[in-house]
């Protein structure tokens, strides 16, 4: 085919993961191109402030992703902007079809992320960027004197409330249980905010507004009793799930649909590996997606060597197979 | 010349509505990441559509007027216009060929 461009590794997923990946398989000399189908970064190009990678005190997600994305270009690596379709092993090797053509790759690094869940309420969908947000990061600032829900009680949750507060006269953080999943730093700040309230045991039922969001309808779960609030905003972040569906059947998942990775974060298929969000028992930090990445990456390069260049059974095998 | 040109709330009826070819607005603030990796791409369209369609940009920081007029509440929104009507509207992130759509759509 005459559109087959070739590479030794392919990286699906421009998170910390990935370009973490695609740093050492650049500076590896090995050709590498990463595929991103929206915004290099994932999920921490969303985020203000990341505050607990080592060795940065303070950065803004958004441009600590930038400059992974600089270092690993300043060594070779390539960036696609297109969606990948599907992927299949063909003649040893890997082909990945995309929307902007075919890929032929020698590996290739799945870190292609986690997306949040959504409520799945009546109003969410039709009221998205209308009210109803998955990043106050993005949003709150539109919401200025005004009241909020924030949904949930986990990290992201806590941390968005926490943002929300800057602009909005009152956050509500409504939570299904009755504490935080939250990191103990960020439950302290969450309890010294004044502007910040919490509804335990509530689960959202139902977001209502015309045009935008007007009110939501709760429910607290102890009582049963059903409760409608004003509201101008509804930020939601109630966990996630991996971008893995288009893998189908091709790869063993877990029941969350997690790939399958041994300690060197590869899958039981030749060559495919995954790395950071997508694989189970990932921590999803940065941090440790960037240590997943770099994983993958060498283990990746060391197949390259094994398979395609060097006779079997040299050191770099065993780094491989792990 | 083909390069998107930043408009206030005062200019927006002369600039956007008045305008006789089609206009591309991204509304935009300097505090959101996701609307950095948008502008280059509409730089690009910019100069791909050249004399065809019109490129604006509107902070929603400083132009909170026109930003609530159009009911804004999530950016990057890209919107299009043809004679002083909205015909589409883009909300968060979108690859460069969904943009082109957008524009191609507002051409036909």
């Amino acid at each position: 085919m005459a559109d087959n461009r070739e590479y030794d590794i392919v990286i699906i997923g421009g998170g910390p993961a990935g370009l973490a990946a695609g740093l050492y398989g650049a500076r590896g000399r090995r050709k590498t191109v990463l595929i991103e189908k929206g915004v290099v970064g994932g999920q921490i190009a969303l985020t203000e402030l990341v505050e607990n990678y080592p060795g940065i005190p303070q950065v803004n997600g958004f441009d600590l992703a930038q400059t992974m994305l600089q270092q690993a270009e300043s060594y070779g690596m390539e960036t696609e902007y297109t969606e990948v379709r599907s992927l299949a092993q063909r003649d040893g090797k890997w082909l990945v079809e995309t929307e902007a053509g075919d890929f032929l790759a020698k590996a290739v690094i799945l870190t292609a992320g986690a997306e949040y869940n959504k409520l799945g309420v009546p109003g969410e969908e039709r009221l998205t960027g209308k009210g109803v947000s998955y990043c106050a990061t993005c949003d709150a600032a539109f919401f200025k004197d005004q009241e909020a829900v924030v949904v949930g009680g986990g990290d992201a949750a806590v941390e968005e409330g926490l943002f929300t507060t800057r602009y909005v006269s009152k956050a509500t953080l409504v939570h299904r249980r009755d504490e935080l999943r939250a990191s103990a730093i960020l439950q302290e700040r969450a309890f010294a905010d004044p502007k910040l309230t919490f509804a335990w045991n509530t689960v959202v039922t139902e977001i209502v507004g015309d045009e935008q969001v007007q009110s939501v309808r709760l429910k607290n779960v102890a009582t049963g009793e059903e409760t409608s609030m004003d509201v101008s905003a509804v930020f939601i972040f109630i966990g996630q799930h991996p971008n893995t569906d288009f893998l189908g059947e091709l790869v063993p998942k877990d029941p969350g649909g997690h790939i399958v990775v041994d300690e060197w974060m590869a899958t039981p298929l030749p060559g495919l590996y995954a790395a950071g969000d997508v694989r189970q028992n990932s921590a999803r930090q940065v941090a440790s997606s960037v240590g997943d990445g770099v994983t993958a990456a060498i283990a990746a390069d060391h197949y390259v060597s094994a398979k395609f260049h060097e006779s079997a059974g040299q050191k770099a095998e065993t780094a491989a197979t792990g | 010349m083909a390069k998107p040109e930043e408009v206030t709330d005062n200019e927006w009826d002369t600039e956007v509505l008045g305008s006789d070819k089609p206009v591309l607005v991204d509304f935009w603030a300097p505090w959101c990441g996701p609307c950095r990796m948008v502008a280059p791409l509409v730089d690009e369209l910019a100069v791909e559509y050249d004399g065809k369609v019109k490129f604006v940009k509107l902070n929603t920081d400083d132009n909170v007027q026109t930003a609530s007029r159009y009911g804004i509440r999530s950016i990057p929104t890209i919107m299009v216009f043809k004679g002083g009507q909205a015909v589409d509207q883009l909300i968060g992130f979108r690859p460069k060929n969904q943009l082109k759509q957008s524009l191609e759509k507002a051409l036909s």
